[in-house]
């Protein structure tokens, strides 16, 4: 892992539209290094073994089995490599379900170059990235509707601290603003983020998947 | 395994979509299944656990095997589960294309069947016993177990054919699936325990001899058969998936062409005429994007009946009318009841200000509906203000947000630092009797008759 912030994070940009991926390399281009790109599941895999980026930005519908399965070819493989999900699908089942396949963050396309860039050193520095609609969906998965004798695993409830980042990201505040409003360091802020992402990914706890073929229905 | 709640009850106690829902219909189930998804279909249908549904059939299978018997029959009549499910336009022509991760399979689940094939497995001996030994009674078992096994794979194979991303079906594929070697396993293990149910039948009436030409006998029927059949079911098998080919593209050409045609002509028609507007060709764009993704990727809800959808259409009003964007994000929902109402409202007014007077470049909006309370979170980062020396257009924000919550039990909290942005937060506790979920037709007892309300509803 090349940690050093002056040199450009290598990133390879998966999507199946050329022209989006054109577009989202004139945007990044001057501040990150875009090794590569790729236009599905296949290629992507070839590429990231390939070219052992820092970042993939990875699309979460692509031909071939989607994002996810990207990341489950290469799991193991490419152990320096982090994800970020960049998505035009709103869909929570979708979103979750790549969040779980291994991805450290999800932005939506509609994200402009500079967050893009900001999210992009973020994931590669091992922290996760979450959009208030992530937010939403995490708070929703994890809502506290659940009668407490269920939850019988720490991995399968939000703390509390966690629960209130979480408010604080959907509701639009940043990682700094989120800080000073708890009156904690971004670091801290840093690190609940990523032990909400470590419980969305190893929950096993049955709501978790039934909350997502229940928002199918909604 | 208790994954089966009634569709009603969501975690959040969601209001269902459909005011009118059409009458509940049975199928079997793809998630909830052990066997062949019966019990787990009808679990749902009764909204009970399948639990007490499976014993019941295990223990109905003791009746003489009406339990069995009854299996069978549901399985063949109900149809399958994913069969009547509708997704978003854009999901499905995603998962047809192959874009999405299929959905994971439950494999982790084997406890239950190995419980039950020993239960089964038990009677047999049982039933064996008190018998005596009948000559047919093992040939019959293997010859079941074998039947059922084919079964089973054409089942599989069946729903395969659902989740197919091409679309296409070829023979193979009909008869053992996309599965592998377990599939084939399978079918194998079906065709072995039919020959061995021959052959312990044969060689119980009539030694190894009869046994051999019995079996040789049998072969050559199926291999008969399987000449005389085998090309017509092969053209037929060809043409189905042609013409379901065709019909699906036909129908997806037409929806599309008709989505296309309706709305987004229109907008870029609009954008010519005002391409020399840049605001109002964003304006039109983000219009258009909105339209576009709530008709791929699913429908919002109605406004009357859901709050996150009250949300997002007044959320939509205030970008159109104002030309800047604004991100909803909830979480749980709740029928708008008159208790609600005033929330949408102020809501609604809160983003107004924040799009007309702030200056920013989007606000955000955040809904959490809780068991006991409903919060709402308005936040733009424009130019704020300083709420001790609030300016006289300001007075308006404060009469129709402020006042309007506390007129009906809520409270309003504007917060903002000049240069920094605003948030406006709204907070309403439900009524302690019932969840949100129940208040239909429940108003608040400290203010049961509402004279606000028309005047309310005529100041939109």
């Amino acid at each position: 892992m090349s940690h050093a912030p002056t040199t450009q994070r290598r990133v390879v940009v998966v999507d199946d539209h050329a022209m989006f991926r054109s577009g989202v390399k004139a945007e990044i281009a001057a501040q990150v290094d875009v090794v590569g790109e790729a236009e599905d599941v296949d290629t992507a895999v070839e590429a990231v073994l390939r070219l052992r980026p820092d970042v993939v930005l990875l699309d979460v519908h692509l031909p071939g089995g989607g994002g996810g399965e990207v990341m489950r070819r290469v799991s193991g493989k490419a152990p320096e490599t982090r994800f970020l999900a960049l998505s035009v699908s709103d869909a929570a089942e979708d979103v979750i379900g790549t969040i779980r396949s291994g991805a450290r963050g999800y932005v939506t396309k509609t994200i402009t170059g500079p967050e893009l860039v900001a999210a992009i050193s973020r994931v590669a520095e091992g922290d996760a990235v979450f959009s208030p609609r992530l937010a939403g969906f995490v708070l929703d998965a994890f809502a506290g509707s659940i009668a407490v004798a269920q939850v019988d695993e720490d991995l399968d409830r939000l703390t509390e601290r966690e629960r209130e980042v979480m408010r604080l990201i959907a509701r639009g505040y940043a990682y700094k603003e989120v800080a000073s409003e708890l009156f904690i360091s971004i670091k801290t802020v840093e690190t609940h983020v990523s032990s909400v992402l470590r419980k969305l990914q190893l929950s096993s706890r049955h709501e978790l998947t039934r909350w997502a073929s229940d928002r199918r229905l909604l | 395994m208790t994954q089966t709640v009634p569709p009603a009850a969501g975690p959040s106690g969601r209001a269902p979509r459909d005011p009118a829902p059409r009458p509940p219909r049975a199928h079997r189930s793809l998630d909830d299944r052990i066997i062949g998804g019966v019990a787990g279909g009808l679990a749902r249908h009764l909204g009970l656990e399948a639990v007490p549904v499976r014993v019941a059939f295990v223990v109905l299978a003791l009746f003489g095997g009406l339990g069995v018997v009854l299996y069978a029959g549901l399985w063949m009549v109900l149809p399958l589960a994913g069969h009547l499910e509708q997704e978003a336009p854009g999901l499905e022509a995603a998962s047809r294309q192959g874009k999405r991760q299929p959905r994971a399979r439950r494999l982790h689940d084997v406890g239950p069947l190995v419980a039950i094939g020993a239960v089964v497995l038990g009677l047999a001996f049982l039933g064996s016993d008190l018998v005596g030994g009948s000559i047919l009674f093992w040939p019959l078992v293997l010859a079941v177990a074998g039947i059922g096994v084919l079964w089973w794979q054409a089942d599989e194979a069946q729903r395969e054919r659902w989740t197919d991303p091409g679309g296409s079906i070829d023979l193979v594929r009909a008869v053992v699936g996309g599965g592998g070697l377990s599939s084939w396993a399978r079918l194998a293990a079906g065709l072995a325990l039919l020959v061995l149910a021959l052959v312990l039948f044969a060689v119980q009436t009539g030694g190894v001899g009869v046994a051999r030409e019995v079996l040789l006998a049998g072969l050559l029927g199926v291999l008969g058969l399987g000449l005389l059949v085998g090309p017509w079911l092969v053209r037929l098998t060809g043409d189905l998936s042609e013409e379901r080919e065709a019909r699906i593209r036909t129908q997806e050409r037409a929806d599309v062409a008709a989505h296309l045609h309706d709305s987004v002509l229109q907008t870029l028609a609009l954008i010519q005429k005002h391409a020399e507007d840049g605001r109002m060709v964003a304006t039109l764009a983000r219009a258009q994007e909105r339209d576009l993704r709530s008709w791929l990727y699913g429908d919002p809800g109605h406004p009357e009946t859901s709050l996150a959808a009250a949300l997002k259409a007044s959320a939509a009003e205030v970008e159109d009318a104002h030309g800047v964007p604004v991100e909803v994000v909830t979480v749980g929902d709740a029928p708008v009841t008159e208790q609600l109402r005033p929330v949408v409202l102020a809501a609604r007014e809160a983003m107004v200000n924040a799009a007309k007077h702030a200056g920013a470049d989007k606000v955000d909006v955040f809904a959490e509906t809780e068991e006991r309370r409903t919060e709402v979170f308005v936040r733009d980062r424009g130019r704020g203000f300083n709420p001790d020396a609030v300016a006289e257009d300001r007075l308006g924000v404060r009469n129709s947000i402020v006042d309007r919550m506390r007129r009906h039990g809520g409270t309003a909290v504007v917060r903002s630092t000049p240069g920094e942005g605003t948030e406006v937060r709204l907070t309403l506790e439900h009524a302690p009797s019932a969840p949100p979920a129940d208040q239909n037709h429940l108003t608040d007892p400290q203010h049961p008759a509402d004279p606000q309300h028309a005047e309310e509803e005529s100041a939109r």
